[in-house]
């Protein structure tokens, strides 16, 4: 295996979706590369219609052991969440 | 079982079309060998791909020659019997397909020069007045434009990579060059048909030379000069090689004649 080339974080849009969405990641030696082997392995069965990718290193992201201080004191403040309002019965899909 | 068709008009339609069936199937047949053999997972799967659609173009011209073969005779044939059932001699397919891998460079430059051919060919076949033909070149083209986009940048990669990869790339361009004349050389069965169903592969040339010498400006390679060309493939004259694929190839249908999955 060959492990000199750079790992690449995949993103995909499908036919129906809006957003791309991460589905894997995979190595290439360079962004075009990496597109085409995205291609390869992802979107073999119509998966999708876009493809984005972006080197691993330049994602940055939360510390596992910070998720604590980080996520749970949402827990509480139900007052965020717009729920609170009369809907008059004609809006529909809320 | 193979017969031939009833008439020689369709008899040179299906010997067309099986030319294009067999070039597809043994290329793709080789391909497929490097499954679980690629350098690294990704280009693995790619080339596996490649392989897949080759097999598949193969399927729709095999399918449409069984039908103008079956077409008034008792006997009928069917895809299968035509992969599966034909000895070395009724193969058409052009000789760069049944050439052996190789290395991975070797690989890649059987696989430009012929996606490169393949594209301009298909490019002329979806005007073919056949209508079969012309959906099969039709659907086939999307395709072959994807594997000429990524053969080519394999041999940049590789041409302009490092000493090693050059060197193995020069070697492969040298070696096979002799085989890329015969995709311009018209077969008789090509010339009797030029006016309905067949392309002029003659004009195709220059697009194929313009294209190979413009990826290998980028990989900083040149185009060999003039050699003398193999030549044979489609009249059924081949290489040592063509006989052991199909030994592999038809083992089981010879073996267990009619075999199912």
């Amino acid at each position: 295996m060959n492990n000199s080339e750079p790992l690449w974080e995949v993103f995909i849009r499908s036919k129906q979706g809006l957003d791309h969405k991460h589905v894997g990641s995979l190595h290439a030696a360079d962004a075009k590369m990496a597109i085409e082997n995205a291609r390869d392995v992802y979107t073999r069965r119509m998966e999708g219609v876009s493809i984005w990718v972006v080197e691993s290193k330049y994602i940055h992201s939360t510390n596992p052991d910070e998720a604590e201080s980080f996520f749970d004191p949402a827990n509480d403040k139900v007052y965020r969440h717009p729920t609170f309002y009369e809907l008059p019965d004609e809006v529909k899909y809320i | 079982m193979y017969s031939k068709p009833t008439n020689n008009a369709k008899n040179e339609l299906a010997d067309y079309t099986l030319f294009l069936a067999d070039s597809s199937l043994l290329m793709g047949h080789r391909l497929g060998e490097w499954t679980g053999h690629g350098p690294v997972i990704e280009q693995d799967i790619a080339i596996t791909n490649i392989a897949l659609d080759l097999i598949g173009q193969a399927r729709n011209f095999y399918q449409y020659a069984a039908e103008l073969i079956s077409d008034g005779n008792e006997t009928k044939t069917t895809e299968d019997d035509l992969a599966y059932l034909r000895d070395a001699n009724e193969f058409k397919n052009l000789l760069i397909a049944e050439l052996p891998n190789g290395d991975w460079a070797f690989t890649i430059t059987k696989l430009f020069f012929f996606s490169t051919w393949q594209f301009y060919f298909y490019q002329k076949l979806i005007n073919s007045k056949d209508e079969q033909v012309a959906a099969i070149a039709e659907k086939s083209l999307k395709e072959v434009t994807y594997h000429v986009r990524w053969s080519s940048d394999w041999i940049i990669r590789l041409g302009d990579g490092t000493d090693e990869s050059k060197k193995r790339l020069e070697k492969a361009i040298a070696a096979i060059w002799p085989y890329t004349g015969e995709m311009f050389t018209p077969a008789a069965f090509e010339d009797n048909l030029k006016d309905s169903v067949s392309i002029d592969v003659s004009g195709i040339k220059d697009d194929w030379l313009e294209k190979v010498q413009s990826v290998f400006a980028e990989a900083t390679l040149s185009v060999p000069e003039k050699m003398w060309w193999q030549s044979g493939g489609k009249n059924g004259v081949h290489t040592e090689h063509l006989g052991y694929i199909l030994a592999e190839m038809q083992f089981m249908q010879r073996a267990y004649p009619g075999l199912e999955w």
